[in-house]
């Protein structure tokens, strides 16, 4: 390769691999949406008991089967509220699913209002809300369920389960893969045997069946906390197979290599080879693997729940608000019930692909520019 | 070949004792086992759980159960008995195994059928607005997982009333003649088809774009273009054959996503299949049920991943099996 001239290299600034990235990945739009959109989902999440009007069990008895209601800004009297208010509502028929305003009613939405006690993260106690309207009355941005819940609220709080259960089985599935990964490509012989045939054991089951015979360990009903744990465990059990065999295949190649020899002559001991030298340059290939088959274990906590098997009502996912849905006669009149949780995952699934094509447009080391890596 | 087949053959049967010991190490790490649910029955007595208990071999240790359970298969093919529906579990599953089978060829069908012209329209017209607003389509269709797409067909099923919502076949299927019969199973299979064989169609269409993309570059189809063949015998005779190649040997690697995919629509369907099966056995903690399950399902995926082998062997004699 013959030298660039140096006149080339004084005219680029000094590249670190996070400014070539960086400067990849901002080209491309729909990434930058669909991690804005996940940052901004994320932190719905954490905020949730600030940001929810209710508490996800908190049932109005009075009000089941609420549709959304509508704010108004100008009263009969023609004053204008800047905040919005709400009319009080009735239900007009017995069945209980068609409900009137009272026009000449006016309850003013309210910030930062006094609520229902909550313990922000667990710890700090506070029951201040965003928003919300006096009592008696509730509102219901998004409607209510069949038990008078809030869908709002709810859709929030299970945000916390849906969003972190296949975040967290990701990673421990990924460290497994990589290790197990890693190790079969490194010392070969009878541990890569082994290994392997365990993978293609695991990767002959089909996905959903694999987890329904996972979730068979567990008892049908469970603590809702436990129930976390037990997702957590069963994701992080199904998704190693698949990465540790192509792990395996980019570690036996980078082994080869004359700094790990080099390594190896140093003394160095084999597991921190194989943690310090060979897997970090995987890296790359992991972050991008790692976002695109997120959703799949997202959607493992969403279809367990669904099924009945997952979170348990009266916690909220938004797997179990689906299931809520399913049914034909509250479909066709609620359609809140589905288009709530429905709109959640779709954007949540939908922003980890476009942020997952993006990475791997960034990451993709041919791509980079200058064709020295 | 025929001894690459054979080969391949004989090595689904240690695949497939590891999935059967897998699963039942599964099912025996699970907490209690049928007849819990049994003894919290009050018309159910001692004496009958004991024998019960003596039956099914459940006061041995699991690995006599495993051993039996095996010699069952090998000397009877016998999958053992569903202790909750009493019928062996061969015949709950077999049918079940069927209607899974039909959804998942069905389902085939949607995807490959509208991927392989879709896929060849966006590559002709590379770049335009077809190709883009295909490419969106296709994001749109893998970001919406089978439980909503499902939802969302079911609700407008509900709202039309165009196809029926649920189930296999009409009240009155008994009385069609055969076209009736016929017609009344499309019909309800349409929206469960259609929802398992949207989920994978946008990586099918991206992979039909891409061949045909690259075999449009090669030497070949510029001679046929220099010749002066007209562009459609260009594109459709000479490229389209050695791009579809690739895609049709995938057929058989998708098999095992298409059965695990309608899972969760038979469930939303009530489409009476594996999975519906499957998952009832779960909650009533039917051992013998699940393991057989399991194993069909596992059991159909290897199958296809064989034939997909087979199938590409066949297809590209560059690829030799020694």
């Amino acid at each position: 390769m013959p030298e660039p001239a140096p006149v080339a290299l004084e005219a680029l600034p000094p590249q670190s691999p996070w400014r070539m990235f960086w400067r990849q990945f901002r080209r491309s739009h729909l990434a930058l949406v669909g991690g804005v959109l996940l940052a901004l989902f994320y932190l719905l999440s954490l905020f949730a008991p600030f940001l929810a009007p209710y508490k996800q069990e908190s049932m109005d008895r009075d009000r089941f089967f609420h549709p959304p209601h509508r704010i108004h800004w100008i009263d009969a009297r023609g004053h204008f509220h800047p905040l919005g208010f709400i009319h009080p509502t009735r239900m007009v028929s017995l069945s209980g699913l068609e409900w009137e305003e009272d026009r000449t009613g006016v309850v003013p939405i309210r910030l930062f209002v006094h609520g229902e006690r909550y313990r922000w993260l667990g710890l700090i106690p506070s029951d201040r809300h965003l928003f919300g309207v006096d009592p008696p009355y509730r509102v219901f941005l998004l409607g209510a369920d069949p038990s008078g819940r809030d869908v709002l609220s709810r859709a929030l709080y299970g945000s916390q389960v849906s969003l972190t259960v296949g975040l967290l089985g990701l990673v421990i599935s990924f460290t497994i893969g990589l290790l197990l990964g890693g190790i079969s490509g490194y010392f070969g012989g009878w541990i890569d045997t082994a290994i392997m045939r365990t993978t293609e054991l695991l990767l002959s089951i089909p996905g959903l069946y694999l987890i329904i015979a996972l979730r068979g360990i567990f008892p049908t009903t469970l603590p809702s906390q436990q129930v976390y744990l037990a997702i957590v465990v069963i994701l992080a059990f199904i998704g190693w197979a698949g990465l540790a065999r192509i792990i395996r295949g980019m570690v036996l190649s980078i082994r080869r290599q004359e700094y790990v020899a080099a390594a190896e002559a140093l003394g160095m001991s084999r597991l921190r080879i194989i943690s310090r030298h060979i897997l970090p340059n995987t890296l790359s290939f992991v972050i991008v693997a790692a976002t695109i088959t997120i959703p799949g274990y997202i959607l493992g906590e969403i279809v367990l729940s669904f099924l009945g098997v997952g979170v348990q009502e009266p916690a909220a996912s938004w797997g179990n608000m689906l299931t809520q849905a399913q049914s034909p006669a509250l479909m066709a009149s609620m359609p809140w019930l589905l288009f709530v949780p429905g709109t959640a995952i779709f954007l949540t699934v939908m922003a980890f692909n476009f942020l997952g094509d993006g990475l791997r447009d960034a990451l993709d080391p041919r791509k980079v520019m200058g064709g020295k890596t | 070949m025929r001894t690459y087949i054979l080969r391949r053959f004989l090595q689904m049967i240690p695949l497939l004792l590891g999935i059967s010991f897998l699963t039942f190490i599964l099912l025996q790490l699970a907490p209690g086992d049928f007849l819990t649910t049994q003894a919290e029955n009050p018309m159910v007595s001692q004496e009958r759980l004991d024998a019960m208990k003596r039956q099914f071999g459940l006061d041995k240790p699991w690995y006599v159960q495993y051993g039996l359970y095996l010699e069952n298969i090998f000397l009877h093919f016998d999958f053992g008995e569903s202790f909750d529906r009493h019928e062996k579990v061969f015949v709950v599953l077999r049918e079940g195994l069927l209607n899974t089978l039909l959804l998942a060829l069905a389902a085939a069908l949607v995807t490959w059928g509208l991927a392989i012209p879709l896929g060849v329209w966006s590559a002709v017209r590379q770049y335009s607005w077809v190709d883009k607003g295909l490419s969106v389509f296709g994001v749109i269709c893998i970001s919406i997982p089978e439980v909503l797409s499902g939802l969302l067909l079911l609700m407008l099923a509900v709202r039309t009333g165009w196809l029926p919502i649920g189930g296999m076949h009409s009240l009155d299927y008994d009385e069609m003649d055969w076209v009736g019969k016929a017609i009344d199973l499309l019909r309800h299979l349409a929206l469960p088809a259609l929802v398992v064989g949207l989920t994978p169609l946008a990586g099918r269409m991206r992979q039909m774009r891409g061949n045909l993309l690259d075999v449009l570059r090669l030497d070949y189809v510029t001679t046929a273009r220099a010749k002066g063949l007209p562009e459609n015998v260009v594109v459709f005779k000479h490229a389209l054959r050695n791009a579809i190649n690739p895609l049709i040997t995938l057929f058989g690697y998708t098999l095992g996503s298409l059965v695990s995919g309608a899972l969760i629509v038979e469930i939303l369907f009530s489409w009476p299949g594996l999975g519906r099966i499957t998952i009832e056995a779960l909650r009533m903690q039917d051992q013998y049920l699940v393991l057989g399950s399991v194993l069909m399902a596992s059991f159909v995926l290897v199958l296809g991943n064989l034939v997909a082998d087979i199938l590409l062997a066949l297809a590209d004699p560059r690829i030799a099996y020694a």
